[in-house]
């Protein structure tokens, strides 16, 4: 009988009953008089500081006054309206450190109102209507291929399509929805959420979406550019960064959005290994994800061995206070220095470090960790450039996603900026208008 | 801790909060329940004449406003007056009496517009021992219609009356108390006092209409389909209230007038409140009615530690205290300059106040890039919105401007004088200068 102290990496750690639990939604959706309840402490700001903190620029306080007067699903379109993935940004958005960090109830109790709760209740009550809150324009004639059918794509491909565009998505997996489908932790998107989402989505109509085609062999920009009237690429970061440490090729040590990603697609969490000992290297959302999930999975103990300091850290303090609430161990100023074992990776060397005029050393002095199961997640990066300008890594773009090459936009995580679902969305739509635009000559 | 017991024309209770008339106050077992959580006296469900009791709507009687968290701020309703027989009643009150003879107990009555009527009814009032009665001229529904209530209470002739009638058959107060659904409060006030009464109580309800459903377009509460107005009360109708009995109080013809404060009484500063406009106790009932009696206990400690902090011995040493500040609008100070002042420490940056100037009133504060919210004082006419719309107690302020300093708005140096619209130089009215 598989037990959390059972060594190696295997499946059913934890019964049935408590893994269900354990990946049930991390937040109940709030019922209509919690809402309300929530609702009421918005102050309708002046130029809400909340609007000006979320990318997509929701009209927080119109929606929120929306739910207050009895009206969720309105509250709804005024969410989709600027931002058609609100159903799933309402979940995974990083509401700390972006529209509730700015609310001024944070600022005058440090309890601001809960935005990203109420907009999944808003969301929610349109959504479990029939059909889609809006209307296709007449057609254009116009055909756009977009790349990628992540958020950014998607949001991209709504938006042209509600125009009166004809939209073809080329997506390299078999499944829409990008890291919303792959990435991202199970409880903050239950219920296969993230693909009922693109389902309904698609009820605007005039998109296709063709499954396993990446860019690639046979499918290449230029023909897309001559193919289309224009195209935009939305990929997401098919490259991990690799670690530069001994042992790093042994049985065990994986990438963490491999995990990630067999873990969403997974029918029955009973039967996804996993180790007893589980060190994660790393500090960003993806790293807590791999974590808190390994956890949850039946690990004995998970640590996470970031590099640098708390403060360094790119996941919030939040999914910080997350993770150590479901027992995962943060160690911070650490960094692996090798993996040990005989044939399968066993124990892990860690190395304490220090910045010295901002560049990181180590110390010199090691420890070790017990480790069966050992998880990258020290960044991803974009494949190819496909031939168009960079900036630094990534795809250089000038407002509203334009790229060196005529025809082409961009955006989404192949473009700087933040990599969140939340930015994704901004960067589609905003490129859809721009196309929009450039296609009709408005 | 102060002493709070209270003596209103003569009647004594262990502290000035009474219940007023209405549901709380429809039976012994409620009467004797609230005595024991501390209510200092009630003011008996109004009584009607022998015979058989009027009845009440079988569907909803109370309809609701709220404020933010459905907190109740408004309550109107439809029930009338006390749908027991008289017989039971005045049972019941002489028991309650017999058993709280500290506690304050008027009868409340409503009968036909009649002498007979009124003799009949006193004397058996008198028998139960109450300490005085309170004529209710001020229902809005339902007895209105039937020449009772509001409809007595809107005729100043008839207050006059029949307040002449209740002094002649019954040897106790007599208090009046008064409909707000009038023009002018003092008229009914000077005949009630015309009429002999020992004291005014006010207001009674307002007529409302507190909402409409809007599927089946119909007034709420809705009786199968169709509604009618009710009597508005609770917290909303509190500064209406407090209007009408400043009036009173210091309106020559009433002045000195005992008054019964009555109208969204929620909390201890409320009362004090109403007491500083004149009122030798207070009346309560949407308080008690969405809280339970228990709220009396707040009320008592606030009063009391508050009379502590003012040094006040007892009720009678505020009562009336704000009566000589309340005055006419041309009266008030006109060289009295302030300026709405925003401490930067405590404001959250909402903006509530800059939309509100922006928007609404005088374009009299700023919004930087940051959302630094500042007052412009050359702009700023101290109208005291911003203030109202802040979240933030205490945040924005209103000062007054220094004597011998110049306003930014007007250019004017502020003068140290009284100076009101009566001498001023653009009213035509004022006397002309020497």
């Amino acid at each position: 009988m598989t037990s959390q102290l059972t060594p190696g990496i295997v499946p059913g750690r934890l019964g049935p009953e408590e893994i269900g639990k354990n990946f049930s939604d991390l937040h109940a959706p709030l019922d209509r008089h919690e809402a309300t309840v929530a609702a009421d402490r918005c102050y309708f700001c002046h130029e809400a500081p909340c609007v000006t903190a979320c990318p997509t620029e929701i009209d927080i306080p119109l929606f929120i006054r929306q739910i207050a007067t009895g009206m969720p699903e309105a509250a709804a379109k005024t969410i989709f309206e600027q931002n058609i993935l609100g159903g799933m940004c309402a979940r995974v958005c990083p509401t700390e450190t972006l529209c509730e960090e700015a609310c001024v109830r944070e600022a005058a109790e440090g309890k601001p109102v809960e935005i990203g709760r109420l907009q999944r209740h808003a969301t929610d009550s349109l959504m479990s209507r029939q059909g889609h809150p809006f209307h296709r324009a007449a057609e254009t004639g116009k055909r756009v291929a977009v790349v990628g059918a992540g958020p950014a794509g998607l949001a991209c491909a709504h938006r042209l399509a509600m125009k009166g565009h004809t939209v073809t998505i080329y997506e390299a997996r078999s499944k829409p929805g990008g890291l919303n489908e792959y990435g991202i932790a199970a409880y903050k998107a239950t219920d296969a959420f993230a693909a009922r989402e693109v389902d309904w989505l698609l009820g605007i109509g005039g998109i296709t979406i063709e499954y396993d085609r990446p860019l690639g062999a046979d499918l290449d920009l230029e023909t897309l550019r001559t193919d289309f009237d224009a195209v935009f690429l939305g990929m997401g970061l098919g490259g991990v960064n690799a670690l530069d440490a001994p042992g790093n090729d042994r049985d065990g040590v994986a990438d963490a959005v491999d995990f990630i990603a067999e873990l969403r697609q997974s029918e029955n969490l009973t039967k996804l290994p996993v180790g007893r000992h589980v060190v994660v290297i790393g500090g960003g959302m993806t790293a807590v994800d791999a974590a808190v999930q390994s956890k949850l999975l039946g690990a004995e103990q998970v640590t996470l061995a970031y590099r640098r300091g708390p403060d360094k850290m790119p996941a919030s303090q939040y999914e910080r206070d997350l993770a150590t609430s479901k027992g995962v161990r943060i160690l911070t100023h650490v960094m692996p220095k090798a993996m040990h074992g005989n044939g399968s990776v066993a124990e892990i060397e860690l190395e304490y470090t220090q910045e010295i005029d901002g560049s990181l050393q180590g110390t010199g002095e090691t420890f070790r960790l017990p480790a069966d199961q050992v998880f990258r997640a020290i960044g991803q990066s974009l494949v190819s450039g496909l031939g168009l300008d960079m900036a630094g890594s990534k795809i250089a773009t000038s407002d509203n996603g334009r790229t060196s090459l005529d025809k082409v936009w961009a955006g989404g995580d192949c473009t700087p900026g933040e990599d969140l679902t939340v930015v994704a969305v901004s960067e589609g739509r905003d490129a859809a208008e721009d196309i929009h635009a450039a296609l009709t000559g408005a | 801790m102060a002493d709070l017991t209270n003596d209103f024309l003569g009647v004594k209770s262990p502290n000035p909060f009474w219940l007023a008339s209405a549901p709380p106050t429809d039976k012994e077992y409620n009467v004797r329940r609230a005595f024991e959580a501390g209510w200092g006296g009630v003011v008996w469900k109004t009584l009607g004449a022998e015979g058989p009791p009027v009845v009440n709507v079988n569907g909803p009687r109370y309809g609701a406003i709220y404020g933010a968290d459905r907190r109740l701020l408004g309550l109107n309703n439809i029930e009338l007056i006390t749908d027991r027989s008289l017989e039971t009643n005045l049972e019941e009150m002489a028991r309650v009496k017999s058993d709280y003879p500290d506690h304050a107990l008027i009868a409340s009555i409503m009968v036909p517009c009649e002498e007979e009527a009124w003799a009949a009814i006193l004397p058996r009032v008198a028998e139960t021992g109450a300490d005085g009665i309170e004529l209710n001229f001020g229902c809005p529904h339902g007895m209105s219609e039937r020449g009772m209530g509001a409809a007595v209470g809107q005729v100043p002739e008839y207050i006059e009356m029949v307040t002449r009638w209740c002094k002649k058959h019954y040897d106790r107060p007599v208090i009046v108390k008064l409909t707000p659904n009038i023009t002018d409060i003092r008229k009914p006030a000077t005949a009630a006092r015309n009429g002999g009464a020992d004291a005014v109580s006010l207001i009674n309800t307002i007529n409302s209409i507190t909402s409409v459903n809007l599927d089946s377009f119909a007034p709420e509460p809705t009786i199968d389909g169709k509604g009618t107005h009710g009597g508005y009360c609770g917290p909303a109708v509190k500064p209406i209230a407090m209007s009408m009995v400043s009036e009173i109080a210091r309106d020559p013809e009433t002045h000195g007038l005992p008054i019964s404060g009555i109208g969204g009484i929620t909390t201890w500063r409320d009362a004090a409140e109403f007491m500083t406009l004149g009122c030798g106790t207070v009346q309560v009932c949407t308080a008690a009615m969405t809280y339970g009696f228990k709220i009396v206990e707040e009320m008592k400690r606030g009063l009391s530690e508050w009379m502590d902090d003012k040094g006040f011995a007892s009720t009678s040493d505020f009562v009336g205290k704000a009566i000589p500040n309340v005055t006419d609008w041309q009266y008030l100070n006109l060289n009295y300059v302030t300026k709405a002042r925003i401490d930067q420490d405590a404001c959250i940056k909402c903006g509530r106040c800059y939309a509100a100037c922006e928007d609404t009133s005088h374009q009299a504060i700023s919004m930087s890039p940051d959302r630094v919210f500042e007052v412009e004082d050359d702009e700023c006419v101290a109208c005291n919105l911003c203030v109202d719309v802040c979240p933030v107690e205490e945040c924005i302020t209103m000062e007054r401007l220094p004597t011998g300093s110049v306003d930014p708005r007007t250019g004017k140096r502020i003068e140290t004088d009284y100076a009101n619209w009566t001498t001023h130089p653009n009213n035509p009215l004022a006397p002309a200068a020497e």
